[in-house]
Formats: structure tokens, sequence, C-alpha cells
């Protein structure tokens, strides 16, 4: 069957853009073939900088003729409806329609669409020229005098159609002047000129001849492999790049790797901003000493051309680009260490953190106090704590970050230390952004730990005060992230945490922040007012304290609510996390179910229990217990439906077989040892307490009749089936647990 | 080109030999070479014949070299790549020709770029000014990882869209020229091509100006007369605008004073940028300022439109 072959090809295509772009154009070719009844047996695309190609493999020739019946409305139904039909169908009048009978629904319409099979040169010759003019960049422009949108001058459409065995015939269209043909032009500069192409296979040869790689990925294979050697014949490693191997590859259609050098005094540079440096703005590779974490003053090019000088006119013109770069990074360097981090501080008064949360300074305030109040909790010192908070922001307004914003913390941990602060404060300063995703490490020192807690209980309580939640898919200030950082360092370094009282202690020094500023602002404003007056300092201290009261009133009134609200936030990333790390979430809400409100305070407490629950119902008593109490509960929610309640103690007097007895006994003794296990946090032994109850359920089950015909005994064996379920109770809520 | 010309001509040893090849180059192709603007800029854009000719439908095709003030960028003469004066080359081409990324090429070629030895590249940079409200998409050309070059189609200039679209490419001259002398620093460029006693450096035609107007620009400037200077040249382009538009009902509905009043655009332009530089403004007025001065160029964009070189007959 028939190969269709599509280039497009324009001037150079923004790297980041490719893959999607093909992709894309994969797509929707494909959808359009497969829409007209041309179904595929294959397709690939490709991108270079500058061309799409795409190729499909398996078109038949023609599409089969198809006829289709569509039913419309009964004869004589209202115009609206008959309208409808005719549109839906594409007929002009309803005398296209045949009417067809209905032994029980009547006469109705039935329009016959009768589609002629399509040769698939005119399918794609019209759909094509559709998706070039609709094609979803995510930036395009016009350019010269014509009306077409593309993501850069589209300059020429290669588009062929054949099988393999014959000569393919050009897909003939125009798309604002553009006519489609069967020629492409080689490598810009190695070989301009254009190329007669006939399909896939010659047309991928005919490019590898004028020096185009037309495959992507082959063109990061060649780059790494000659990367890796280019830097182990120099015995040095190169420091592997995935984000910018992908964006280099997008930069040429000839890699050429080429190595440089810089000068080693550059060498006293943090790694990371040499790095930084060469990336960002050069896109070049960096180089360490093999087998160390050091960087060698070499750089890796991946150059568009096979120089006629081997290429010693651009690795010399790259190196000294990058020795500008490094200079420059350098200096910024050598000026932040200059002045200390505190120094930075005043600075940090005029930067706005959020209009309604005030400014970073006040911000850096309100982390300080929180850090303080939980480093004993996290088993950190509270001055260096206090310290680490003060200082963690500061290098914000460093040259270095100004320049490289994806150093923040870094730079702070190498000046923190270059000015002799205590490592755990230096390394805090680092680690306090972290864990910024999954995967991202979660900072261990206690120091660190208080930190980044605060960091994030503080933007976390600030947007909760002012009602800036996550919905759906907006997180603007990524507050999931910050909640998901939060529950993993507790976890994963096993804190101890009452998470209740720590989100309102940072919620009180917000609003102690949002008080005095209102109360700051109102004086100034009230001061206008009462100037003139004798009495005026009187009345305004009468008038500040009313305000102030009232103030501090509404915002304890928000804030409980937020409070609440913010909880629940952290349960629902909780559920989330354990989802996601194969937990089951059933199983949260069984035991904070269960656990009342002091429950869900110590998300470590909270995991503990779940595992163990998740454990014992893995367990034969677990299971069997498990479906015990499915069967009180459902004979007690019957029961309970019709209005009586079974709450209370059982009456031993009116306990008659030994099973029952036996059950009571059991469930008591099992409330009593299950709450006691629970008081002491050992989960274990709490459901081996519950475990105990398994016997008794089933041998009650087994022998005795709960409907009994004394009223007086039936009520007391559903009182003591509710002691089933308290017992339980004490451990998680069953009813919750799902499966 | 360039193997033919006198030593102290040539781009790769002379600066102002640099100049003169861009411009014969352009000149070869059509377009009308005009001298700068004389009026202070932060980049050749401002040129009235960028800015206004690039809208409307007629064409247009100009190269010239534009003196830009930066006054931020000024660092007392003391930074060899930084200065708050310094050249652009400046080409614009209205409808862009379809073979500009060629034309450009074959200007790098004109001053001694040899594609089969440097590596050229256009790789991402849409170009957008804030203060013009204009925007556009294309590259920044480099030359063996150089930035020597901006290349953008227009799309918007003054909040207008361009059609049909103008092509602009800006050289910026010095870099372009410590690429082709191989110096490292500006401040060493060979100005006049000569050598010797006859040689004139880069340095000694702008070392002193760049120390002094640092001093003016960061210290000196007077921020109040600057304040004011905006003022009034905001409300000047306004006055001229609305003098310029004719009556409803006289015969000649052409607008009458775009020229005159987008100096004063350019003038309030020039007053921000040195007000910034004296780092008086704050986070929120600095957008508001911008704002202001891009409501100028929108209104001239408008009032072009309406005039004879704009398109209206």
């Amino acid at each position: 069957m028939p190969d269709l072959l599509l280039e497009l090809f324009s001037e150079e295509i923004p790297a980041r853009m490719q893959r999607k772009a093909a992709d894309d154009l994969k797509k929707l070719v494909t959808n359009a073939l497969v829409d007209a009844g041309l179904p595929y047996e294959g397709a690939k695309a490709f991108a270079t900088p500058r061309r799409l190609a795409l190729v499909v493999h398996g078109v038949p020739a023609h599409s089969a003729a198809t006829r289709e019946e569509r039913k419309g409305p009964k004869v004589g139904a209202p115009d609206a409806a008959i309208q409808g039909f005719l549109r839906s169908a594409g007929l002009a009048s309803i005398d296209q329609a045949t009417i067809q009978s209905d032994p029980k629904k009547g006469d109705f319409y039935v329009a016959i669409i009768e589609k002629h099979g399509r040769h698939a040169t005119d399918v794609l010759a019209e759909a094509i020229p559709q998706i070039i003019r609709s094609f979803p960049w995510p930036k395009s422009m016009h350019w010269g005098s014509g009306t077409l949108h593309w993501v850069r001058p589209l300059q020429s459409i290669l588009c062929t159609f054949g099988p393999e065995t014959e000569e393919p015939e050009i897909v003939d269209f125009e798309v604002d002047g553009i006519r489609s043909g069967n020629v492409t032009q080689g490598h810009r500069f190695l070989a301009p000129g254009e190329i007669v192409v006939r399909r896939f296979d010659d047309y991928v040869e005919k490019l590898e001849k004028a020096k185009v790689v037309l495959d992507a990925d082959r063109r990061k294979d060649i780059i790494l492999a000659d990367a890796k050697t280019g830097a182990s014949a120099l015995g040095l490693e190169l420091v592997e790049d995935e984000g910018l191997l992908d964006e280099v590859a997008g930069l040429v259609e000839w890699p050429v790797v080429l190595v440089g050098t810089f000068e080693e005094e550059f060498l006293a540079i943090p790694p990371e901003v040499i790095r930084a440096t060469i990336r960002a703005n050069q896109k070049c590779f960096v180089v360490r000493e093999g087998g160390s974490d050091a960087l060698a003053n070499r750089f890796v090019l991946v150059s568009n051309i096979e120089a006629i000088d081997g290429g010693e006119a651009i690795t010399e013109g790259n190196g000294r680009v990058i020795r500008a770069r490094l200079s420059d990074a350098k200096f910024f360097y050598e000026q932040d260490l200059k002045a200390p981090l505190d120094s930075r501080l005043p600075k940090f008064d005029e930067i706005v953190f959020h209009e309604k949360l005030g400014t970073q300074a006040e911000r850096i305030a309100r982390i300080e106090a929180l850090a303080a109040a939980l480093a004993p909790l996290v088993g950190a010192d509270v001055e260096l704590a206090k310290r680490a908070a003060r200082l963690a922001k500061l290098d914000l307004v460093t040259e270095m970050v100004g320049e490289f914003p994806e150093l923040q913390g870094l730079m702070g941990r190498y000046y923190a230390t270059a000015q002799g602060e205590n490592p755990s404060v230096a390394a805090a300063i680092e680690d306090h952004y972290k864990p910024q995703g999954p995967s991202d490490r979660v900072p261990t020192d206690p120091v660190a730990i208080a930190v980044a807690l605060a960091d994030k209980l503080d933007t976390l309580t600030g947007f909760w005060a002012i009602d800036e939640k996550p919905t759906g898919s907006k997180d603007p200030y990524a507050l999931r992230r910050a909640a998901l950082g939060v529950i993993r360092i507790v976890l994963e370094n096993g804190l101890r945490l009452a998470l209740r009282g720590n989100l309102a202690a940072a919620l009180n020094g917000l609003d102690d922040q949002l008080e005095a500023t209102a109360l700051e602002r109102y004086e100034r404003r009230q001061l206008g007012v009462t100037q003139q007056d004798v009495d005026g300092e009187q009345d305004l201290d009468i008038s500040l304290e009313a305000f102030g009261r009232e103030f501090r009133s509404r915002l304890d009134e928000s804030g409980a609510g937020a409070l609440a609200d913010l909880l629940a936030f952290f349960v629902e990333r909780l559920k989330v996390q354990l989802r996601d790390s194969g937990a089951r979430h059933d199983l949260v809400d069984a035991v904070l179910s269960a656990g009342g409100e002091t429950a869900s305070d110590d998300l470590l407490l909270i995991v503990r229990r779940v595992e163990a629950l998740g454990k014992f119902l893995e367990t034969d008593d677990g299971a069997n217990l498990l479906a015990g109490y499915r069967r009180a509960a459902n004979i007690l929610k019957a029961e309970e439906k019709k209005g009586e309640s079974f709450e209370g103690e059982v009456d031993p007097a009116l306990l008659g077989a030994a099973e029952e007895k036996s059950l009571h006994v059991a469930a008591r003794f099992a409330l009593a040892e299950a709450k006691a296990a629970v008081a002491r946090e050992d989960f274990a032994a709490a459901m081996a307490a519950l475990a105990r109850l398994r016997a008794p359920v089933d041998a009650f089950f087994d022998k005795v009749l709960v409907n009994a015909e004394d009223a007086a005994v039936r009520v007391n064996r559903l009182k003591l089936l509710t002691a089933i379920r308290d017992a339980t109770l004490a451990v998680a809520d069953f009813s919750k647990v799902g499966g | 080109m360039s193997e033919t010309l006198p030593p102290h001509m040539r781009p790769d040893r002379s600066f102002q030999g640099l100049i003169l090849v861009l411009q014969r180059f352009w000149a070869d192709y059509g377009c009308v070479i005009l001298q700068p603007y004389d009026m202070e800029v932060g980049a050749g854009t401002f040129h009235p014949a960028t800015t206004l000719r690039a809208l409307g439908s007629k064409p247009w095709r100009a190269a010239y070299v534009q003196p830009s003030r930066r006054p931020k960028d000024g660092r007392y003469g003391e930074n060899p790549n930084r200065f708050q004066h310094y050249y652009q080359f400046q080409v614009i081409l209205k409808p862009n020709p379809p073979n500009l990324q060629e034309l450009y090429l074959e200007s790098l070629k004109a001053i001694g770029i040899d594609t089969k030895l440097h590596d050229i590249r256009f790789v991402e940079d849409d170009w957008e000014s804030p203060t013009l409200g204009a925007s556009g998409l294309g590259w920044e050309c480099w030359c063996d990882g150089m930035e020597v070059s901006q290349f953008t189609y227009f799309q918007y200039v003054a909040g207008i869209e361009c059609r049909p679209v103008s092509g602009e490419l800006t050289y910026g001259l010095e870099r372009l020229a410590m690429y082709l002398q191989g110096v490292d620093n500006g401040y060493e460029l060979n100005f006049n091509g000569r050598e010797g006693a006859e040689k004139v450096t880069y340095g000694d035609v702008f070392k002193q100006a760049e120390e002094e107007y640092s001093r003016h620009n960061f210290e000196f400037a007077d921020t109040e007369m600057l304040k004011r200077h905006f003022e009034d040249a905001e409300r000047e382009c306004r006055l001229l605008l609305e003098a310029g538009t004719p009556a409803p009902d006289a015969s000649d509905q052409r607008h009458k004073m775009v020229l005159p009043a987008y100096d004063q655009c350019i003038k309030a332009s020039h007053r921000f940028n040195l007000l910034d530089a004296r780092g008086v403004i704050s986070v929120t007025e600095r957008q508001s300022y911008i704002l202001r001065v891009r409501e100028l160029a929108k209104a001239c964009g408008a009032a072009w439109l309406e005039t004879e070189a704009g398109g209206k007959n």
C-alpha cells in the first residue's frame, strides 16, 4: 500500500516547540486520514530546526464507498425538528429524504447518505492545507504580505504519495502561495541547494548526504556519544544534562561536538554557577574531573557545521563568550561576597510578598518566629533555627540569584558558609525550599526541618487566611506542593507534630502582623482627622482600641474557618500521597473517622495507624472480623432505621447462650484493650485486641439468632452488636473500609 | 567585498569600515540610507523610520546607524562590554522579502564572516518593547556563540497589528566589531582602521563620555527637572496630536502633525530611562511610566495611519 511523505520546510523553529509540533502534525494528519475512511499502518513524525516531517505507511489509495441511513423525525413533526434533521443529514430539502413506515411508530423520514470512495491524494490535498492553517503552535506569526500563520515563515512544502514499487505522485495543493512539490533543501551552510525527493527512504538518505540528520533522537545520540568521547579523551567526564541535550539537538541539523577551554581561575566560582552560566547563556555542557564532583576548565559545545578549520575558530569564539560570561559571574559572586547577607535585610521592606500578606521582611519575621516555635518540636537548636530562618531568603536580592533565579537557596548557602555561619544554618538556607517535587530530597537536619516547615506553614496559612486557595487545576502559589512538602518532611523524618497547634500559631503570627499594619494605617488616617481637635489624642486612643478589638475579632472568626479548612486540605493531600505510594486511602478515612479531631492532628500517627490497620485487614482474623463487623452493622442499620436505638449497657442477666456470654466478655475486653493500646500508640496491640474478637463474633453469628422472640432478649442482643461496633471504633471506623 | 577594500576600511580592522560596508551592502539592496535620528533614543527601533514606517501598507526599505542611549547600562567606563551609549545598525524592510535570512547571511559575508568557518545560528528570541507597544517574533543571531544581531518580524507596533509585516535587523555594532577585530575590550576597538600614531580607538572617542554620562545618569541628573520634562513632553505630545487632527468638515482628512508629536513620545521615553537610572522610580511607578509612554506611542501610531506616509490618501 502507498506511503505518504510530508515535509513542512521553514525558517528556524524554536527548539522547545519542535517535538510537540511533530507529534501534532502526526496526530492531525492521521486523524484526517482515519476520518476520511483511510486507515493506515504506521506513522512517524520528525523535527529539525528547519523542518517538520511526517511519514505515514500503508495508506489505501482509495477510501471505500459508504452508505448510511439516518433516521429522522416523524412525518408531520414540527418544522424545527425537520430543519435540524436536514442540517445534520446535509440535505437541501425534505424531498430528498425517503419515508419509511414502522408498524408501531408510523411514518418517518430517513436520509440516505451515500459517500463515494475518494482518492487518498484528494483527501490529503484538502486536509493538509487546513491543518497548516490551523496548526496549534504555542506562538505563531504573519510575515510579508501573506495571510498564513506559522511559527516562523514557512518556505516550502514537500508532499508525495505512492506505493514503494511505483513513482510516487505529488499531492498537489497550495497554501497562501506555497505550492506543494517534491523538492526540499539540504543543510543551510554545508549543502545548500535543492533536493528532489521521491519517498521517505530516499528522503532520509538524501538529507543525510546533504548534512541533515532528520531524527532528533539520533541527533541526541550522536551529541551524547561524541560529547562523552570528547570528554574522556581528556580524562574527563561529561556532566550529563537531558534538558540541555534536548534543546541543543533542536538547534542543529548536523551536530558537530567540539571541546573548548576556559581559564582555571574561574573554577573558584561555585560549580553550580559555572554550569548555570555556561548552560543558560551558551547552551554548552560542562565536564568534571573523572570520578569527582569538581568541574574541569573545559566546556563541550555543539556546532551546526563541519568547519573547514576543524572548528578552531568556532571553539575560540565560544570560548571568548564563555570567558566574558564567567567574568561577569565571578564579578557578581565577588560583589555578593563583599556584603554580609544580613545587610540585605532592609531591602526586603520594599519587596511586597503579596499585597494582602505584607512585605517580604514581614514574612521573614513570621518565618523566624515560627521556626523558633517549631525548633524544640523537631529537635533543633532554637537560636540556630532563628538564624537560618532570618538568612534563608536573603540571597534573593544578590546579584547572582538575580541573574540565575534557579540558584536561590544554593547561593545563600555559599554566602552563609563564606561568612562563617554554623554549617547547619548554611545547609538550612539551601534545604528550606525542599522538597520541590516528588523526586526531590527531603531535609533531614533539624534546623533545616524547622525552617522548611516554618516557610511552608507560613505560606499555607497566609494564603488560606486571605482565601487564595488552590482550585481545580489552578494553584498559582504552589500550595499543594507546600502541603505535600510538609507531609513528606513529617513522615520521612518520623516527626510527631501537632498540626493544628502549629497552624494556629502560624495564623496567629500572621494576624498579629496584619493587625499591627491595619492599626498603623488606621492611626495615620485618623491623625489627619483629629489634628485640629483639642482632645484629639485621647479620642484617637479610644477609637484605636475599638478598631483593634473589632479587627481582631474579625480575624479570629475567619481564622477559625481557615484553620479547619486547611486541616481538611492536609488530610486530602495525605490521602493523595498515600494513594500515590500505593497505600489504601479508604483506610485513612476509616482511621480519621474513628479518631475524632485529635487524630487528624498528627500526620505520623495517622499513617502508622493506617499501616497497622492495613496489615490487620490482610490477615485472616482481620478479614473475618471485618465480615463480622459488617454483618453486625447491617443488622443494626436495619433496626435503627425503624427508629430504635441500641446504645447502652448489655444486661448480663438476659444473656443465655454461651456464645453470647463469651462475646459480651470479649467485646468488653477488646474495647478496653484497644483503647489502651491506641492511647499508648501501640497500634499493633490495638489490632491484636480486635483480632481476639474474631472467634467469639463468628461463633455468635453461627449459633445465636439476634431476632429472638423475646423483645427484651432481642434488644439486649442488638446492644451486644453495638458493643462490637464500639470496640472496633476504638481503632478504626470499619464502615469506611472499602472493597 | 571586504577583500577589495583598502586595509583601513576593512571591517576586521576598522569600526567605521564595518559601518560603511553595512551601509554599502544595504544601499546596494535598495535601502534608503538614513542618518541617525537627532534625538536621544534607547534603540534604533525608536527612529520614526522604523516605528512609524512599520505601520500602514506602504512599502519601505531603510538602513541607518542609530546611536542608542541606555542610561542604566553606564559603568563609568570600567566595564569593557557595557556602555550607556552605543551604536546599532538598523535595517527595516516592509514587507519583509521572502529571502531575508539569506540577505542577512550575505551581509555577514560582506563584513567578513565566512559561514564555512563560523557557526551561525538563529536562536529563538521574541522581541518586545513595552514602551512602544511593540512585539515581534524572531531570533537572536549567534556567531560562534556570540549574539551579534537581533532578527525580528514585527507583529505589533504602537499597539497596531503590522500588515504587511516588516522585517527588522539590528546589528550590535560594537560586539560585532569586537568579534571581527578579535578584541575583548570594546574600548580597544580600532575606530578608524589606521595604525601607529594615526590610530584612533573606540576608547579615544567614547571613554570620557562614558565616564561623564555615567556620573550624570546615576548621580547628577536633576530628577525633579526630569519628572517635569516627562510631564511636559507627555502633554505636548497630546496637544500636538490634537492640533493635527483635521476638523470633521475639513476637505483633507489627513492628520497634520504626527512626527513632532512622536518626538515628544521619544523625549518622554528617554526622560523615563534617566529617572529609572537615577533609581527614583518604585516598582509600581515604573509600570505606570511605561504605560504612559505606551499610550503616547499608540496615539502617535494611530495618527500616523491617518497621514499620507501612513497610507491614507
